[in-house]
């Protein structure tokens, strides 16, 4: 059966960097969730036709790779906004107070958890601790850690993030 | 303490942050892998850690030694791959000491696997990395690169003809990654379930091959054993432990922070020398000593010494070492709630006590948290909880220690639980 | 064996086996789900909990879950112990948290394993009080319905379907409380053994969908043990009925032949009973060209007069029964009986059946393919012919993993360690034929060439296990190196071939190959896969004519008239020239179970039971006679055809063929025939009673009753029929207590009302059924010395580079006559097609979904497939809009621009 061109929905980068993941382990399927993250990383998120991509790539079912995409949190199968907004809401946070500050965020921003800013700016999460449990409560904005966060400074530390 | 006895952090401050291949080798960095690679066999070097009794810092407390001594060596083994993987997935709520090794000392993690892996005869390792932990994977992919540059991996090390290479998994995020038979699925690129035990990792983990999984923390206790000796490290340790610990404190102290401090370090010490006290207003209720995944201690307990044997017969366990303050502001129940919900959403779903179990103890706690509580559901919280708590009920360890926080609170705080379904509403909200 | 104390008493249990496996050996009662007899533990659902005591002094004990806990001597436990009993309790009320206690419009009602083990457990009452989680059902294709809600995360499916059919599109998705298991999206579900999910899950969230469309409560269906018709592999069935229709078919336990699955062909394709092409009354052809009904004795009394006048021929069919086929042969002497099949194919079951009683090698038995350590696989695509035969070998490649793990410490029932520990090892297996195969995943080596040239790398392999056996010229080197290698390590090798790539050749090397193997020492095993249901029992009972001479007899007036039983002469020879020679026939007499093309030409055409309405043998691809019973009643004029044939012949005077019953039939047949003398100790016959004296009962004794049965009419007790030709009754009365393995016409156990309950049939668990061996082999020659072999099958073919040729391909849904008539496999079937390899298809100017007009075979839709063995045009055979029979001569094609596609391709899932 002749196969529809997949591979090309991926950059040249991405595959380049997919291949190098592939060189160092036993198998290529083993390159899935590595290979995700890295379209992640270039895409935000991972759509349905990347996902056909990469599982054509690696050489495994669209329906493995979905199987393995739903299982981990940070694997975005839906679009989100420029900056991914991660707010803890793990023991340590929560005794410093991480249900009202989550409150606040919501209000900041007018949205949800699990929604998008209307201008495609910020998307909203929680997230489990983040290992900085003497600074609570964190939050973490695309790669960046926030600690102690300050409900007060909330105009500051998004308006950093365009 | 000097920082001489402080070998896994004394040195960040010593050199007053990130310490870099430069500043580490100024500090005999890299000592204790040339003497392990250049004048010592692989078994000398497992008798060595096994000597110096150092337990598994990933919570478990488990000997290494002991650990690595179960790989197939010599004879035994069939000449083909074997594997030594860090487990730093670091997803316990409430700890933070893995996170400041990598970020701050990564070349210690780095050396900790060379002689690891040269104990065991492994080949490749991987570090298994959290996926939020960004910024301790530059500093480790950066310590990495030196180390290669530098020689301390890749082909003949130190000239020693032992070839080591590793690489850094970033994981998609889920806490289970952190169990050790389900990181090394996640590490093969696949849905992080646990495994079943046998085969243990030690004789088939990763890809079917021998496989050591150790801690971050673990690896970094290493170094030093190499450098000086089993003597000087079991006299670091107060008390039937060996070597140093990280403790943390996170809650409402004065000083909130990270100690490296002898093993055995009694708990109100910790709170009250190094993290300052409670703060002003504040009365200490309880804590999670190690995490939170370990039972309730109450004041009753304040003033054990933190080491395994201790804590475990105080009905908890050290866990991480990083505990947790419940303050007298907090409800008990709702942080249960708070500590279920978050098992309940991390759970693998493999299992029927943890998949089906959690999110109904979850559901109790927030009927009776938000004032709908009934009669009953006490006995039903206790009834979950003493199935869903066996070691053996549930198919990996994640449920057991789920529910370890709640068995406790439901002993140390029943009647917290009371009021609440008696009055139908929350203490702590009026 | 391991002592074992159990609550008290003291088992003998295997060691190294699980605990729950060994418990329910004991035929003890233990609850369990995610466990499988055929795909051992995981330890998920954590429902077999027992207690162990660490000695005897031990009063606590630990709970463990039975299924992954290794029996050892001196072990303690309890099943009993109230934790455990508790535990398990707890279990089910949190699997029950979120199931919708829809139980009465579920499917599955009533014979619904979790509605056993919530039953067995004592969880009663419902203590959640949250919400329940919901899901969106999948379209999953015409064969299985979805019902997310209903799942209790026991990962059956997943596991079945994916680690042992090899599947690829259905998942397990998500985690924590919120598990989905289905496709990525909607969609049909490739994979041709996805049927058996209706019976791995234990609830009702994988439903079989017909059976659905027309639901009837379980408990109420009639049945009784049946042989699938739809391929030479012979799965034992469960057919079962209600009101005068086929409802659905289950797998029948046997532990040789199928073991606990069926393919989709076999448990979908049963639905042509209930076809609106059945022929469902006698018909004369007038002078018009009109039929004009007749009732039963009227067509009766037609028959004996045909007989009667002149010369008479009978053309059997390797679909009918071996009575009917006998019944036929009898009537019309030896000397005018053909089997049915044209010259070349009842040549290649000749050959077949030659090459067993040479008795080289021993005949393998399907399930008996999962234990072979390597495998040859010459010419067959069997995941098409045989597909029972696919999935068994597809376990064979897990052999490898389990030394593996044997050698590990591993224990072989835990599935998940030895998986992971093998990673993609595989034992060797290779395959030879000109098309990809679906299980060419499991090959590290295959061989894509002609028929011609697998039967040259067969020879060429023979030869280098054994010089003694013939070389063969051009064979592809590297495969046979590698084949003769791998077989060459084994102690189990095993060949598979059959008849259906149409070369003789390719038998001769299979057997080669096995013989060679024999010769080293080996337990060599021969698969070989016939093309139908009875194909071997036809060839062993013989016929002097072929079908070509038959035709060719009524063609030059060499004979009058001729019976045609169950046999569509289009299918097997070029249609036309059938036609012109039965147009010179006086009388054309067709018994068939469908209005077929042949039966279109009949002067008198007989309305003949299906394989689901009468009592009869198959001899299945390994020569095993296997009895199938009448599951119901034939309405109106229908009636098993050796009934038809039998009272024609007392109506023409034929005292010599006073039949009774079916037993009368298989006696005279026995008697005739001494390879066939066996087929008398197939089953019992219809006197057996079991041990109470009574018969036995097609309905279960939960069935609604005889007065419930027509209440919607009226509450009446309609006379149960007597049931003269088999020791069923049409009843509820009397005991199926599995005395007799053959006899089981459906699985229950008191607390056992899913298909579960097997076990409480079985000696052990997955071992043989309690009550004796189901069917006989009537082979099972003496062994040959090598010696004598090697110089059997001399001549390998010689290379012959003629251009494009046509290679005959089949597919599991369409190919097969029958199913093809069962709706839900018409909507699977790809439909004719010609298949070529692109660089040949180019050549040819012929596009990838486009027509192609073939020479003699019409139009058919072109498929390029780059794993297609180059110079072979493959032409998928039996599509009821396709061509039957290969063209004769060369492959010839050109494009046809006016060709229109059947439908669209997308509804249609290759796998
Ligand atoms: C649910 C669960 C989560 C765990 N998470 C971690 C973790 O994040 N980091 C870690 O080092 N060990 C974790 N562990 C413990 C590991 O399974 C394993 O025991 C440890 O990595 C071994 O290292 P050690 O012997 O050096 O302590 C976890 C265990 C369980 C059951
Ligand atoms: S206890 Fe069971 S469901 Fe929970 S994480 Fe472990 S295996 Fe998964
Ligand atoms: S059958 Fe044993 S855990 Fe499921």
């Amino acid at each position: 059966m002749s196969e529809p061109a997949l591979i090309p929905v991926l950059s040249d980068e991405e595959v380049r960097e997919i291949e190098a993941e592939c060189a160092h382990l036993p198998d290529r399927k083993s390159a899935a969730i590595d290979a995700m993250m890295i379209v992640q990383r270039h895409r935000g998120w991972v759509s349905d036709e990347s996902l056909s991509a990469i599982a054509h790539l690696l050489g495994m079912s669209v329906e493995n790779l979905d199987s393995i995409a739903t299982f981990y949190n940070l694997i975005f199968r839906k679009p989100v906004g420029r900056h991914v907004v991660m707010v803890c809401d793990s023991v340590s946070c929560y005794v410093m107070g991480a249900d009202s500050l989550l409150k606040r965020i919501e209000a900041h921003l007018g949205i949800g958890l699990g929604q998008t800013t209307a201008d495609g700016r910020f998307t909203l999460l929680p997230i489990v601790c983040l290992g900085a449990c003497d600074k609570a409560p964190t939050m973490m904005i695309g790669d960046e850690l926030i600690e102690n966060v300050d409900a007060e400074q909330l105009d500051g530390i998004f308006g950093r993030f365009e | 303490m000097a920082s001489g006895e402080r070998p896994l952090i004394g040195i960040v401050e010593e050199v007053g942050g990130l310490v870099d291949l430069g500043a580490y080798e100024a500090h005999e960095g890299y000592a204790g892998a040339r003497q392990a690679l250049t004048g010592m066999t692989p078994a000398e070097v497992i008798a060595l850690v096994k000597d110096a009794n150092l337990r598994g810092r990933g919570g478990a407390g488990f000997p290494t030694g002991l650990k690595w001594s179960f790989v197939p060596q010599g004879e035994a083994s069939d000449g083909g791959l074997k594997y030594l993987v860090c487990n730093g997935d670091e997803m316990e709520p409430g700890t933070f000491k893995d996170r400041y090794l990598l970020e701050y000392n990564p070349h210690l993690l780095v050396e900790g696997m060379i002689i690891g892996a040269y104990a065991i005869g492994a080949a490749q390792g991987y570090v298994f990395l959290r996926g939020e932990y960004h910024e301790p994977y530059r500093q480790l992919q950066k310590a990495i690169d030196d180390a290669k540059a530098r020689g301390y991996l890749g082909q003949n090390i130190l000239g020693s003809g032992f070839d080591f290479d590793l690489r850094i998994h970033r994981s998609a995020g889920r806490y289970i990654c952190g169990e050790e038979t389900a990181l090394l699925n996640a590490l093969e690129g696949k849905r992080a379930q646990p495994r079943t035990k046998p085969p243990f990792p030690p004789a088939s983990g990763a890809w079917g091959r021998p496989t050591i999984v150790n801690n971050v923390e673990t690896f970094c206790n290493v170094p030093s054993i190499l450098r000086n000796g089993v003597e000087w490290y079991q006299d670091l340790g107060l008390g039937d432990d060996a070597g140093t610990k990280l403790y943390g404190v996170s809650g409402r102290v004065n000083k909130p922070g990270l100690w490296e401090l002898p093993i055995g370090t009694p708990i109100r010490e910790i709170i009250d020398v190094h993290a300052g006290g409670m703060q002003d207003g504040y009365k200490l209720r309880g804590l999670l000593p190690g995490g939170a995944s370990t039972d309730f201690l109450v004041e009753q307990h304040f003033d054990l010494a933190m080491d395994y044997g201790t804590i475990q017969a105080a009905g908890s366990r050290m866990g991480t070492g990083t505990m947790i303050l419940m303050d007298d502001s907090i409800c008990p129940v709702d942080m249960c709630r708070n500590l279920e919900h978050f098992f309940a959403q991390e759970s693998c779903g493999f299992c029927t006590p943890c998949r089906e179990g959690l999110p109904w103890v979850e559901q109790l706690l927030t009927d009776i948290e938000e004032g709908r509580g009934q009669p009953g559901d006490l006995e039903l919280l206790d009834r979950n909880a003493q199935f869903i708590g066996g070691v053996t009920n549930t198919f990996c360890l994640h449920a057991p220690g789920a529910i370890e926080p709640l068995a406790s609170a439901l002993k140390h705080f029943r009647e917290d639980f009371e009021e609440h379904i008696r009055t139908g509403e929350c203490p702590y909200r009026r | 064996m391991a002592r074992v104390n159990i609550d008290g008493k003291d088992y003998e249990l295997t060691a190294g086996q699980n605990l729950l496996q060994a418990v329910l050996s004991e035929h003890l009662d233990l609850p369990y789900f995610c466990w499988h007899p055929a795909m051992g533990s995981v330890g998920s659902c954590r429902l077999c909990a027992v207690i162990q005591f660490a000695d005897a002094d031990d009063e606590r004990g630990r709970l463990q879950m039975a299924c992954m806990v290794n029996v050892q001597d001196g072990m303690r436990i309890s099943i009993d112990a109230d934790f455990a009993a508790d535990f398990r309790k707890q279990v089910i009320e949190w699997l029950m948290e979120n199931h919708p206690h829809d139980c009465p419009v579920c499917e599955e009602g009533g014979e619904c394993h979790l509605q056993d083990m919530t039953v067995m457990t004592g969880h009663t009452s419902r203590r959640y009080g949250g919400p329940k989680r919901t899901f969106r059902n999948q379209y999953l294709g015409p064969f299985i319905g979805h019902e997310m809600n209903r799942c209790i995360t026991c990962y059956r499916c997943v596991r079945y379907y994916q680690d042992y059919a090899g599947g690829r599109d259905l998942q397990a998705f998500g985690s924590r409380s919120r598990m989905f298991f289905g496709r990525e999206s909607d969609g049909v579900l490739e994979n041709e053994f996805a049927g058996n999910l209706v019976e791995v899950c234990p609830t009702g969230v994988f439903t079989d969908k017909p059976f659905s469309e027309t639901y009837t409560r379980k408990w109420d269906l009639q049945s009784a043990p049946s042989v699938c018709p739809g391929c030479a592999v012979g799965c034992n069935t469960l057919p079962g009925e209600r009101y005068g229709s086929l409802k659905r078919v289950h797998n029948r336990y046997h532990p040789d032949v199928n073991g606990y699955f069926l393919c989709d062909r076999g448990r979908f394709g049963g639905h042509f009973v209930n076809s609106p092409a059945r022929l469902r009354q006698a018909g004369a052809k007038a002078g018009d060209g009109v039929f004009e009904g007749l009732d039963a004795a009227a067509a009766t009394e037609r028959v004996a007069a045909v007989l009667g006048r002149g010369r008479v021929l009978g053309i059997g069919s390797p679909r009918a029964s071996l009575e009917s086929n006998f019944a036929l042969k009898a009537l019309v002497g030896d000397e005018n009986f053909s089997t049915g099949v044209a010259a070349g194919e009842a040549a290649l079951d000749q050959l077949m059946l030659s090459i067993y009683q040479a008795g080289g090698a021993r005949i393998a038995t399907t399930v008996e393919a999962e234990s072979a350590d390597a495998v040859l696989v010459l010419g067959e695509d069997v995941a098409n012919t045989a597909p029972r035969m696919a999935l068994a070998l597809r376990q064979s490649v897990n052999n490898k993993p389990l030394d593996m793990a044997a050698d590990a410490g591993i224990p072989l029932w835990q599935d998940a360690g030895v998986r992971g520990h093998a990673q993609h090892a595989k034992s060797p297996f290779f395959i030879a034929t000109p098309a990809p195969t679906r299980i060419d995943d499991l090959a590290a080596g295959t061989l894509r060439a002609a028929p011609q040239d697998v039967a040259a790398a067969g020879f060429a392999i023979a030869h280098g296990i054994d010089g003694r056996f013939a070389q063969a010229e051009g064979a592809d080197a590297g495969f046979v190196a590698q084949a003769v290698a791998a077989l060459s390590e084994a102690e189990r090798p095993l060949i598979v071939s059959g008849t259906a790539c149409g070369s003789a050749a390719v038998l001769q090397a299979a057997a080669n190959v096995a013989w060679a193997l024999q010769g080293q020492g080996k337990d060599a095993g021969l698969l070989l896969a016939g093309r139908e249901a009875n194909s071997l029992g036809a060839a062993m009972l013989g016929g002097e004519l072929t079908l070509e001479d038959a035709l060719k007899r009524l063609a030059e007036g060499a004979a009058d008239s001729v019976v045609i039983l169950e046999n569509d002469l289009h299918r097997r020879l070029d249609g036309e020239a059938a036609d012109r020679a039965l147009a010179n026939a006086a009388d054309v007499v067709v018994l068939d179970v469908l209005e077929t093309a042949t039966a279109e030409t009949a002067t008198l055409a007989l309305p003949a039971a299906s394989y689901a309405e009468s009592t009869g043998t198959f001899v299945n691809h390994e020569g095993r006679a296997q009895r199938f019973y009448q599951v119901f009643e034939p309405q109106q004029d229908v009636a098993p055809a050796w009934r038809w044939l039998a009272n024609a012949a007392i109506t023409a005077g034929r005292n010599d063929l006073r039949w009774q019953h079916v037993d009368d039939v298989a006696r005279a047949c026995a008697d005739g025939n001494p390879h066939l003398e066996g087929v008398v100790r197939t089953a019992p016959d219809a006197a057996h009673r079991n041990g109470a004296g009574q018969r036995i009962p097609r309905m279960t004794h939960r069935a609604s009753g005889r007065t419930a049965m027509d209440a919607h009419i009226s509450v009446h007790e309609p006379k149960p029929t007597v049931d003269e030709q088999t020791p069923f009754s049409y009843s509820m009365e009397g005991q199926n207590g599995g005395e007799v393995a053959a006899l089981i016409p459906y699985v229950w156990s008191p607390g056992w009302n899913s298909n579960q309950s097997v076990f409480k049939f079985q000696q052990e668990v997955a071992g043989p059924l309690q009550g004796g061996d189901v069917g006989v082999r009537l082979i099972e020659p003496e062994p040959s010395p090598a010696e004598a072999l090697a110089t059997k099958y001399r001549e390998p073919p010689t290379f012959d580079s003629a251009g494009l040729q046509w290679v005959p391909l089949h597919h599991v849904f369409g190919s097969d006559e029958l199913s093809a008539h069962s709706p839900p496999i018409v909507e699977r079937s790809t439909g004719a097609e010609v298949v070529l390899h692109p660089d040949d298809a180019d050549a040819l100017g012929l596009v990838d979904g486009q027509g192609a007009r073939i020479a003699g075979a019409g139009s058919m839709a072109v498929r390029l497939e780059p794993d297609m063995a180059k110079g072979c045009a493959g032409i998928v055979l039996g599509m009821l809009d396709g061509a039957q029979v290969l063209p004769a001569g060369g492959a010839e094609l050109s494009p046809d621009p006016d060709f229109k596609p059947r439908r669209a391709p997308e509804v249609i899932a290759r796998g």
